[in-house]
């Protein structure tokens, strides 16, 4: 599973505030994401590409449960984001709406606008001739993940319950 | 609720414990858990789970388990909130959630106040806000839409077993300094992840002397921490507030962490030394001393579930009595929730706050988020008793949010200039 793109650097502690401002959180997914970020990089939501990635400081996805913050990402095709350490409450959010959220300690050392890709099942980022590596997500979280996220992933579970309380024993 | 031969536990590690049906848990393990409540709001819940439940073909595990509490959209002011709100009155009819509490305050002040929070229970809310439940006890802590559908469905989530980080505050706060201001002042120190997604667990001779909703204010505030809960062991405080509220079979003793369990790390400090403590924008870790500052002040805003309740009502009172808000400047209070509202209302503290120039507005998280009509405008400086003053959050980017005590962000309004509130305080 792995993309390219470039690399979108940002500081510590990019909190969800700025990534899902929250006067627009009335409105759906795509006028949200339309203006992910702009408090700190106006352009960020007109240029990015699918497949880009963010490199960030410790702590992202600080403050608010709202998962817009995780969803607006990935609704831009941002395909993964890696961080020295990221705010428990927007890690898993992030896993649950399948975007890859990677553990990465030298991710502050990676420089802005690299190409760049990324390979969330083994935990490998090649950017600038570099390999870096990355914590690798816990197997269940791997599964949830492939499975594009917590809800096709329950709707496939249930699925096999169906299918499985239907044949008789 | 200890044998012999259990091995010494966290009070986190036993609420984890008995979730997961297990005698003792390891931190660091990954459990699945039995979730005993489950809270969610207008903005988190109802609109965003129902068409995931029409797309599963699920229904709710049980109706009896769930409360959903509307404030984010309150009051309803355009056709889009208006909708929002209809969908949480219309989800809570169709799936029969008698524990439905609409337009009376904001979620983590009225679940208490409803009786619905026990010592020991496991419980998540659809806000990053609900460790403020710890304050009962109970392991509490917020989750996003998606990762609710999952709990409604099942009733089970999963859960990586915390260490506990130990928050002793000896002595006592002294007059006019607050349980905001020891947040603030953590944060300042540990930084929005010192917390490391673990419990944080509140102890000491300052935290026993605090009233519940001042103890709320502490977990509330455990959210800027970076902690995936705060907790406060139950006592005769909890216990009085229960009754009065309503639980029924609530038990303090068992819930009670081992003295010799293993913590992450202890950290002592004395509260009578601790003063006022205000943050600069753009977040609650740029916190210093009060005697820092001396910015000017256009708004002054005593709101949220962190900063309106009945207690932080009556401190602002306090400050506020027989005087009157300088000129130029705007103090605006969100009472967190109608029954706050009605007791201020009797004991003559909304009236101090009215005398004073203050304008009442509805009791709902307001301001706060930026949800609603009080959204500030450019380049204005603000003093809030809220948990969170992000850039951009309350308003324009340009906007400048300073955080602090319902003393501090009153003693500001009648300066019109951030000050010491200790030297306003029985003038
Ligand atoms: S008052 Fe503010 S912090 Fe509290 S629940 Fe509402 S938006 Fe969140």
């Amino acid at each position: 599973m792995s993309n390219s793109g470039r690399i979108w650097k940002l500081g510590d502690n990019i909190d969800t505030d700025v990534l899902a401002p929250g006067r627009y959180m009335k409105f759906g997914i795509e006028e949200i994401a339309s203006h992910c970020l702009e408090a700190l990089l106006p352009d960020f939501a007109s240029t990015v590409q699918p497949g880009d990635v963010i490199v960030a400081g410790r702590n992202f996805g600080a403050g608010s449960s709202r998962e817009q913050a995780p969803q607006a990402l990935k609704h831009l095709g941002v395909a993964a984001v890696l961080a020295p350490s990221f705010a428990g409450l927007f890690y898993r959010n992030a896993l649950n709406l399948g975007l890859p959220v990677l553990v990465c300690e030298a991710a502050p050392t990676i420089a802005d606008n690299l190409p760049c890709s990324v390979d969330f099942e083994t935990g490998t980022v090649k950017a600038g001739g570099q390999t870096y590596r990355c914590e690798p997500i816990p197997g269940f979280l791997l599964a949830m993940l492939r499975d594009g996220g917590l809800l096709p992933h329950l709707e496939k579970k249930l699925a096999a319950e169906r299918t499985l309380e239907r044949k008789p024993a | 609720m200890r044998n012999s031969s259990s091995i010494p536990q966290t009070l986190a590690q036993k609420i984890v414990a008995c979730a997961a049906g297990r005698e003792s848990v390891a931190p660091g393990e990954i459990v699945t858990c039995k979730v005993d409540l489950a809270m969610f709001h207008d903005s988190s819940g109802p609109r965003r789970l129902q068409p995931m439940l029409e797309r599963l073909g699920a229904k709710v595990w049980d109706a009896n388990k769930v409360v959903l509490i509307t404030d984010h959209y309150v009051p309803a002011n355009d056709d889009d909130s208006r909708k929002i709100i209809r969908i949480a009155r219309d989800w809570a009819r169709d799936n029969q959630i008698k524990n439905f509490y609409d337009s009376v305050g904001i979620c983590h002040v009225v679940l208490p106040q409803k009786g619905h929070l026990k010592p020991g229970m496991f419980a998540v809310g659809g806000d990053s806000h609900s460790p403020t439940g710890g304050a009962f006890g109970a392991y509490m802590f917020g989750i996003g839409a998606t990762e609710m559908l999952g709990v409604v469905v099942t009733g089970e989530i999963w859960l990586k077993v915390p260490q506990t980080i130990l928050m002793r505050w000896n002595g006592r706060l002294s007059a006019g300094v607050t349980a905001k201001d020891l947040m603030l002042f953590l944060c300042g120190k540990f930084g929005l992840d010192g917390g490391q997604y673990q419990a944080v667990e509140f102890a000491g001779e300052a935290i026993a002397a605090l009233d519940m909703q001042e103890r709320m204010t502490i977990t509330n505030m455990s959210a800027e921490l970076g902690a995936q809960t705060g907790l406060i062991a139950p006592d005769e405080t909890t216990a009085a507030y229960l009754r009065q509220a309503g639980a029924q079979d609530f038990d303090i003793a068992a819930w009670q962490g081992d003295a010799d369990a293993p913590l992450l790390a202890t950290h002592e400090f004395d509260a009578a030394t601790l003063s006022p403590q205000i943050a600069a924008p753009h977040s609650p870790a740029n916190a210093a001393a009060v005697g820092d500052y001396n910015e000017r002040i256009d708004i002054a805003y005593i709101g949220a579930c962190t900063g309106a309740k009945l207690t932080d009502l009556r401190a602002a009172a306090q400050v506020l009595r027989g005087k009157k808000i300088a000129q130029g400047t705007e103090l605006l209070v969100g009472p967190a929730s109608k029954q706050d509202q009605d007791e201020a209302q009797a004991d003559g503290t909304l009236q101090a706050l009215v005398d004073a120039g203050a304008k009442i507005l509805p009791t709902s998280c307001g301001a706060c988020a930026g949800y609603g009509d009080y959204r500030f405008g450019e380049n204005i400086n603000v003093i809030s008793s809220t948990a969170r003053n992000f850039k951009g959050r309350m308003g324009a980017a340009s906007s400048r949010v300073f955080l602090g005590s319902p003393y501090s962000v009153a003693a500001a309004a009648v300066q019109g200039r951030i000050c010491d509130p200790r030297d306003l305080l029985g003038k």
